[in-house]
């Protein structure tokens, strides 16, 4: 069992190279998406809290 | 200003109605896709398992293409028919782009350095999307470079135009000079070269990373359009209660 993990692992001798492949992509990808949504919930936030007071502001 | 606002909320309807799709169809064929690629798929007769490599190299190097593609025609479209949501989705396409583009390059050093046993060399190919990448992120600086927003879309927009040259060089790169990089072996005239066994999983991951793309380009598009709104509400506050912060003048 654990000899097949670590067969897995070692990607025929390239895992050195195979897995921070994966890793970097991962990586950008996940950051690509913090970024859009981190712009998204401060933008749609402001404007949702600047609704609320206008709304709450009239009789 | 209702000009402005008028498409967008069209748009926004659209793409409120497209999104979960896209995220399902990441997640989907990203799940099935990674499986196949790192499972399922033979390792190369010559290359082993660094082949597997392949599966975000390529599917990474197409949605730099692609999105550098969207760049250009949206940057037309606002040059020529002066269409505010233009500039916004080209906008929002540069950052993307330029990440797929990083990864293209990265996983190809990797790549290179166990089948060619060098990390870089100025091949034609490697060198174009080297030129991609910074053609990317002179994108990005233009358009933060002017104090007014519209000058500053319209170089970049004239930019991206003239940078379009470099896609079909990229393309052909491998064509027109035979140096190290491998000429295509899907896209190309004769059908794919790759067997179906590598060819499946190639194809899954490269629609994971397209509907990706896609995702992350409506909630980008939506977070600019939200910012433009909030900024110009801003600006009307404050003109209509000059001694009043911005918030405080549009509560009353």
């Amino acid at each position: 069992m654990t000899a097949a993990v670590t067969e897995f692992f070692r990607m025929g001798g390239y895992g050195a190279y195979v897995w921070p492949a994966f890793a970097f992509a991962a990586l950008v990808l996940g950051g690509m998406a913090w970024r859009v949504l981190a712009r998204l919930r401060a933008s749609e936030g402001a404007l949702d809290r600047m609704r609320d007071r206008a709304e709450g502001g009239r009789p | 200003m209702v000009n402005i606002l008028a498409n967008p909320a069209r748009f926004l309807r659209l793409a409120g109605a497209v999104l979960p799709w896209c995220w399902a169809a990441a997640a989907v064929t990203g799940g099935v896709g990674l499986w196949l690629a790192v499972f399922v798929s033979p390792a190369d007769y010559q290359q082993g398992d660094s082949v597997r490599i392949m599966y975000i190299h390529v599917p990474a190097a197409w949605m730099a293409l692609a999105a550098y593609t969207l760049v250009a025609v949206f940057s037309a479209v606002a040059l020529v028919w002066k269409h505010p949501l233009a500039h916004i989705v080209a906008g929002a396409a540069v950052p993307l782009g330029a990440g797929f583009t990083a990864i293209c390059l990265v996983t190809g050093m990797l790549w290179g350095k166990t089948s060619w046993g060098t990390w870089w060399v100025w091949d034609a190919r490697l060198t174009s999307v080297l030129v991609l990448f910074f053609l990317y992120l002179g994108l990005i600086a233009l358009r933060g470079a002017f104090d007014d927003a519209e000058r500053g879309n319209r170089a970049a927009a004239l930019l991206a135009l003239v940078g379009f040259v470099n896609i079909p060089i990229i393309k052909f790169s491998v064509d027109w000079w035979a140096t190290l990089h491998q000429p295509a072996s899907v896209l190309r005239i004769g059908g794919p070269a790759i067997h179906p066994s590598m060819l499946w999983p190639l194809l899954t991951m490269a629609v994971a990373f397209m509907a990706y793309f896609a995702a992350l380009l409506i909630l980008s598009v939506r977070a600019e359009i939200a910012g433009r709104k909030l900024q110009a509400l801003l600006v009307a506050a404050g003109r209509n209660e000059p001694a009043a912060d911005g918030l405080q003048g549009e509560a009353r």
